[in-house]
């Protein structure tokens, strides 16, 4: 009555049964209403460009494991993540050749020089980006206005330009919200910023698609809401209280939460499980430090925007917050000392 | 003020898995049907294997002892059913490997009534001699450890038990013996509890049960003997609180430091099974014979409460219960924390508290393994605030010492919550046993090295 063979198993024998490629690919589910969206306000050019950064990370991912002799990892939907990551933060008629090189940068040297997933340091999209940003510093801050005629038909010529030659730009928008504001002081409304009504990077526009995909992952029980949440009380609280003191100089909270990158960097990029800390105590000091570092950089700083470097600084800080703030164990005094 | 206290009190971390106990907590127990052979292997518990005093064809009465205590950590054997010693030789037992046991083959048609033998009186016992009458029944840890429970009972020069916990969780999925044990065995329950009160010299006695029993709670708290100082202390559901630390932490809200015991914070902890067994074996001077497990699992037809003899083999058990065809994995004991088998010749020992058994569709192998994505889960997973996932990477560069040393790996109870929650599917526990295995060699070769 029975079968020859028993199979045997060590505990627990029971699994949660949520697996990390699962988490990986609702990540992507998540952020495709945002893309939509940039797809939606930008026309074919965003498309394109997504299409590129994704395929872009994902062609590099299969070809450097190839080339190092191991499974291709494809399968685990984190270089998908990277790709159209990378591809949201870059501006609607970015040439399609750079965000090319953009994907293939993050990749290999954002993930794969680090040993892969789960040891890299830097969220690689980031990674990805900054480098494109000291390479191509006129083509990364080169708008394009959202919401054109005939931007389902018609390309830009800049998202075809060939590779090595300058861009040509048929349409530049003034400027996005944020470096009007700081270079001429022009507020745009918040609302319209919410809604996503304004110019900007591709997939950073529409803050509350990006809020709606956040809350599916923090429901699905898949991103740290401490992470999102703690980056955008510090920068609501200090730029309050900047905003307060002189409303001519610091824009208000509700411009900064909604301008420029922060959601998008809050919520997708900031939360990287990898490149985040392990502990709640630490993710909670990591997304401070990321809220103080956008607000200085944005509101002191030379550059418009600051989302980037402030997470690639709390990146590169978040082993050293884990090592300070483990969790006090069980039946002892004394934190665990750190490793 | 209600019946019972219902804390809201728990302890940090844990985890929430299914509980699978709806399928059999309604169901009474049964007396199982008699095997025609039993297998009984001396080492049924933690310590010195018990020494067989029998010979090979003799006939013995149910009750009768057949191995006395091989040590002060050991206990006797009793006979679980009246019959002949068959054979005396090397067992199959549930870790894989053979050790010595009795072959018992029972009479078909007897009786089966128990010889007793001087029952103690509690109130006229010393706690000495309730110590050695629960050695003398052949009593161990019923929740699974199998821990002499007279060892674990004594307390040590110069600490003082407070309080007497009765361990009434039951926070493995599927389990239900406890539940049935605390709705039907209630008087045992309470006189066992006379009996540890006395061998602690605890004031008080608390029973800790999960709210998902909250039945059994409410009678036991109405089934209080007068003057009986016991209450019945009600807390949320959540895995690992059967564990002694985390049950101490949840009622008593005390922490048990790190490689001590719970007499360290005034507590001796008992399971109320094995209490039950206390209460009704020390009054007539009889051994442990059988205990009640709980079968169950998708691939087991009739589930149920059954009170069962030491001895059975598993076999016999799944043939009598029924098993579904594309049965795949059997475990001794609950999901968590039980042992997969594959020899369906061992037997139900002391330690038994369920069999459990999957087919096909439950058991997911070859889940793909990732790296670690750093996610935090297990961190916030484990009960004793460890750090898994960095101990995990230390396993994997078998940096043993450094676990041993700076990330408290030795506390490690290797409750599973970790690899439960790790969507990485990184075999953590099974790390941590190992690492915990190596770790435990060095020491024990160092001892040796400097006592040449
Ligand atoms: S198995 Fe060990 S490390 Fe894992 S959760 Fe349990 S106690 Fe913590
Ligand atoms: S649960 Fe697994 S993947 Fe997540 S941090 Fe722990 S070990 Fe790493």
């Amino acid at each position: 009555m029975f079968k020859q063979t028993l199979n045997i198993s060590t505990s627990p024998h029971l699994k949660l049964g949520v697996s990390t490629d699962d988490i990986m690919r609702n990540v992507v589910w998540a952020m495709l209403p945002a893309s939509a969206f940039a797809v939606y306000a930008f026309g074919l050019s965003v498309f394109l460009l997504l299409v590129t950064s994704t395929a872009a990370a994902v062609l590099t991912e299969h070809l450097l494991c190839r080339w190092s002799g191991k499974e291709s990892t494809v399968s685990d939907w984190s270089a998908v993540i990277t790709g159209l990551l990378l591809g949201l933060t870059l501006p609607p008629a970015f040439p399609l050749w750079m965000a090319f090189v953009g994907s293939v940068i993050a990749v290999a040297l954002g993930k794969f020089a680090f040993g892969g997933l789960g040891y890299n340091t830097f969220n690689p999209a980031l990674v990805g980006r900054a480098v494109l940003q000291a390479a191509f510093p006129a083509a990364i801050t080169t708008w394009h206005p959202a919401f054109l005629e005939g931007r389902f038909t018609d390309i830009a010529s800049s998202t075809l330009a060939l590779p090595f030659m300058e861009p040509t730009y048929d349409a530049v928008s003034g400027a996005t919200p944020l470096s009007a504001f700081k270079f001429d002081g022009v507020a745009a409304d918040s609302a319209d910023l919410a809604l996503g009504l304004v110019s900007g990077s591709a997939g950073e526009t529409c803050a509350l698609l990006i809020v709606l995909g956040g809350i599916y992952l923090v429901a699905r029980n898949m991103m740290n809401w401490r992470i999102p949440v703690s980056i955008l009380l510090t920068v609501y609280v200090l730029s309050g209280i900047m905003h307060w003191v002189d409303a001519e100089a610091y824009p208000s909270p509700a411009f900064m939460l909604f301008s420029g990158g922060l959601m998008l960097g809050a919520v997708f990029m900031a939360t990287d499980m990898v490149a985040s800390p392990l502990t709640s105590k630490g993710v909670v000091v990591y997304g401070v430090l990321i809220g103080l570092l956008v607000v200085v950089i944005r509101l002191w700083g030379g550059l418009p925007e600051g989302v980037m470097y402030a997470i690639l600084l709390a990146n590169a800080v978040s082993p050293h917050i884990d090592s300070a703030l483990q969790n006090r164990v069980y039946g002892t005094v004394k934190k665990a000392k750190a490793a | 003020m209600g019946l019972f206290n219902f804390g809201h009190k728990t302890f940090r971390h844990g985890i929430h898995p299914p509980e699978h106990k709806s399928e059999t907590n309604g169901l009474p127990i049964r007396q199982f049907a008699f095997a025609p052979l039993l297998v009984l292997p001396v080492s049924q518990h933690i310590g010195a294997p018990s020494k067989i005093i029998v010979r090979e064809g003799q006939e013995v009465m149910r009750g009768q002892l057949l191995a006395e205590a091989g040590g002060y950590v050991s206990v006797p054997l009793h006979a679980p059913v009246s019959g002949r010693v068959r054979k005396i030789a090397n067992v199959p037992t549930a870790k894989g490997e053979m050790s010595l046991g009795i072959y018992l083959e029972a009479f078909p048609a007897s009786g089966q009534e128990v010889l007793e033998r001087d029952g103690l009186d509690w109130q006229a016992a010393t706690p000495e001699e309730i110590l050695q009458g629960i050695q003398n029944a052949g009593i161990v840890g019923l929740g699974g450890a199998a821990f002499p429970t007279h060892v674990k009972l004594k307390v040590p020069e110069g600490k003082q038990c407070e309080v007497l916990l009765l361990n009434g969780i039951e926070c493995e999925p599927y389990l239900t013996t406890d539940h049935r044990v605390m709705l039907e065995q209630a008087d045992d329950i309470f006189m066992g509890i006379r009996y540890l009160l006395k061998a602690t010299g605890a004031q008080r006695a608390i029973i800790g049960i999960e709210a998902n029993k909250k039945d059994a709670a409410e009678h036991l708290s109405r089934n209080i003997p007068e003057g009986l100082p016991v209450t019945v202390e009600v807390v949320p559901v959540k895995y690992p609180q059967g564990s002694e630390k985390m049950l101490i932490t949840s009622v008593m809200g005390k922490e048990v430091p790190s490689g001590g015991l719970p007499i360290d914070v005034g507590a001796v902890v008992v399971n109320v099974a094995t209490t039950a067994e206390i209460g009704r074996l020390l009054p007539h001077g009889r051994g442990i014979q059988e205990r009640v497990v709980t079968i169950t699992g998708p691939g087991v037809k009739k589930k149920g409460n059954y009170l069962i003899p030491v001895g059975t083999p598993l076999r016999f058990v799944l043939e009598e219960v029924g098993v579904a065809d594309n049965l795949s994995e059997v475990y001794l004991g609950g999901p968590m924390m039980g042992m997969a088998v594959s020899n369906l010749d061992i037997s139900i020992t002391k330690g038994t508290s369920g069999i459990l058994a999957f087919t096909d569709n439950e058991v997911h192998r070859a889940d793909k393994v990732y790296p670690c994505i750093k996610c935090g889960a297990c961190v916030d997973a484990c009960p004793l605030s460890l750090n898994p996932s960095q101990m995990g990477i230390l396993a994997k560069f078998e940096a043993y010492d450094d676990m041993a040393a700076n990330h408290n790996l030795m506390d490690c109870f290797e409750c599973g919550s970790c690899s439960y929650v790790c969507p990485s599917n990184i075999p953590l526990v099974q790390y941590f046993r190992m690492s915990k295995a190596v770790v435990r060699k060095r020491a024990a070769a160092k001892k040796e090295a400097a006592n040449v």
